[in-house]
């Protein structure tokens, strides 16, 4: 209950205090760790695995073809997907009746259906519509429907429907000042668009949009229903023959765990670029900063 | 009232509507070029809106606006008044400056970027062209040392500097400022009103939307008090804030000493 006693001043210097060892942290650490490798352990020396088998066909050309057609078809069909996904949201957007609907129609549809019937209906497609034309020009729909196109157009309009909807969260997201200062500067709509309003949407759109390419690297697996070879499809023809199901799945598994890894960092890197400017002089100081990098500091 | 003065701004019978709530009620104003004019009136009487149907962020219902002979928003041609096109009206905004309440700073960008954006996308300067003016308004409103600093960086009567300097940058023949200092906390309010006051002496043609009476009578030209979407009283300040002539003037004015 006594004041403070001005002959402790020297000591009292928070520089000079001791932290006490954090016991209970480091014991949770150590059994945790402990756990961990107990069960590393076990899977590692368990022979049901098949750990041998596993490293013998990692690098099979079997499998290097699946995993080059499942990456390839997870660029062409995100890459689409994002493209048209922001023409869809901009046109959700705008004050136009007749474009707004459209897309909202196309998002209803292609977010409210199993991916695994759409890809089976455009695989069908020629049953549906024998001849597709546009204006004198007409191609027999088999000759156009491929199972490599059937995958991406299905893949793409899919993940166009979930992209417009993250797109524009994102661009609602952005402070309406920002496009009407744009506006007054004299910028026509695709300019502020791009310079002002996107790259500030691109905080809230990238996590979600990391979250999407590693669902559409898995989602890719639906192809095999429409005799396209994917990764997991390769290690079943594989499989289907040698019966050693348990550790072709474990190739699939380890290469699917290594994509999202690397994703996972460029997602990082990406994030990082966008909240520039969110406080902090540089970037990599984030990490110094407590707050998760929702936090907003006010400031008037 | 001296020799003929160019006229820059004239709005003529400005009306505007939000459905069914009358904002303005038939405004009609003359701005000469290298003129000061401050707007006053309570909240709710219609001065943002006004200032932004002079660069058509607001379209008006009735009556018209024009800026150095052009009419914003609409094209007079053999008789006829044609709507403008979105990139005409871009072009029309291109040379009037906008300052905000709230800075609207572009917050991914450096004070620097901030300033050269315009410049580059809007009026194709060179990068390097675009870059040694901004340099230069940033010095001249006091911010040499902060061009790489973002704005969550940057204190309010900072982010306002250069917000200024980013309308500046863009050679404006008119400056449109709403309420600049209102978001400001009290001592950073002098900062800014000392950059607007150096320039409405460098002859800069400013209408200012502001509660600030002591900017009004030190900078202005003219006092233009708006009650209730209409044009109550205008004069010099020496006139409207010293003897206002209207009872709704006078108690506006009274909330201020
Ligand atoms: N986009 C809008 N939609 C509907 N009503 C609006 C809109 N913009 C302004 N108003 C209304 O118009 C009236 C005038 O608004 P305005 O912002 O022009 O007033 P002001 O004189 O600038 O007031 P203040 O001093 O508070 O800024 C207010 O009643 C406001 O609610
Ligand atoms: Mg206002």
């Amino acid at each position: 209950m006594s004041g403070f006693n001005p002959s402790d001043d020297a000591l009292r210097d928070v520089k000079l205090a001791h932290v006490p060892f954090p016991l209970p942290r480091v014991a949770l650490w150590a059994f945790t760790l402990a756990v961990a490798l107990g069960f590393a352990y076990i899977v590692a020396i368990n022979p049901n695995f098949g750990w041998p088998v596993v490293a013998q066909y990692f690098f099979d050309p079997t499998v290097m073809q699946g995993l080059s057609v499942t990456l390839g078809l997870t660029v062409v069909a995100m890459i689409i997907g994002v493209a048209l996904g922001l023409i869809l949201a901009i046109a959700r957007m705008s004050q136009d009746r007749l474009a707004s609907s459209l897309a909202g129609l196309f998002i209803w549809f292609f977010r409210g259906t199993p991916l695994l019937v759409q890809l089976i209906f455009w695989y069908n497609m020629s049953t549906l519509f024998p001849r597709i034309s546009i204006g004198i020009a007409s191609w027999n729909t088999n000759d156009l429907i491929t199972p490599l196109t059937a995958a991406i157009v299905g893949l793409a309009l899919n993940e166009a429907a979930y992209m417009a909807e993250i797109i524009r969260g994102g661009l609602l997201s952005v402070d309406k000042g920002q496009a009407e200062t744009a506006q007054a500067f004299g910028m026509t709509k695709a300019r502020a668009l791009r310079r002002i309003i996107i790259p500030q949407a691109m905080k809230s759109i990238v996590p979600p949009t990391g979250n999407q390419l590693i669902s559409m690297i898995k989602a890719t697996s639906l192809v095999s229903v429409i005799a396209m070879a994917d990764l997991l499809y390769s290690v079943q023809s594989i499989y289907n023959r040698t019966f050693e199901i348990i550790p072709l799945l474990l190739v699939a598994v380890l290469w699917y765990l290594l994509i999202t890894s690397i994703l996972n960092i460029g997602q990082s890197a990406i994030e990082r670029h966008y909240s520039r400017g969110d406080r902090g002089l540089t970037t990599d100081k984030k990490k110094e900063n407590p707050m998760p990098s929702g936090a907003v500091d006010e400031r008037a | 009232m001296s020799a003929p003065e160019t006229v820059l701004v004239r709005a003529r019978g400005v009306h505007k509507a939000f459905g069914p709530l009358e904002v303005l009620k038939g405004i009609d104003l003359d701005v000469a070029a290298g003129e000061v004019v401050v707007i006053l009136g309570p909240s709710g009487s219609g001065k943002s809106t006004f200032l932004r149907c002079i660069n058509h962020l607001e379209t008006i219902d009735q009556g018209f606006v024009e800026v150095d002979g052009e009419q914003i928003g609409f094209r007079l041609k053999n008789g006829r008044l044609n709507k403008l096109t979105n990139r005409e009206i871009a072009a029309q905004r291109s040379r009037i400056g906008m300052v905000f309440q709230q800075f609207n700073l572009y917050p991914h960008m450096t004070a620097l970027e901030n300033v050269i954006e315009a410049p580059i996308g809007v009026h194709k300067q060179s990068r390097d062209e675009a870059t040694r003016y901004a340099r230069e308004l940033l010095t001249r409103v006091g911010l040499s040392e902060k061009f790489d600093a973002y704005p969550r960086q940057l204190s309010g009567g900072q982010q306002q500097r250069v917000a200024i300097a980013r309308a500046l940058a863009i050679r404006p023949r008119l400056m449109l400022f709403d309420e600049p200092t209102s978001a400001l906390d009290p001592e950073l309010v002098g900062e800014v009103l000392a950059t607007m006051r150096d320039l409405a002496k460098e002859g800069l043609t400013m209408i200012v939307v502001t509660h600030e009476i002591g900017f009004a009578k030190e900078a202005a030209d003219r006092v233009v008090f708006m009650d209730g979407g209409v044009v109550v009283e205008q004069g010099p300040p020496g006139e409207v804030l010293a003897n206002p002539k209207h009872a709704r003037t006078r108690s506006f004015l009274s909330r201020f000493i």
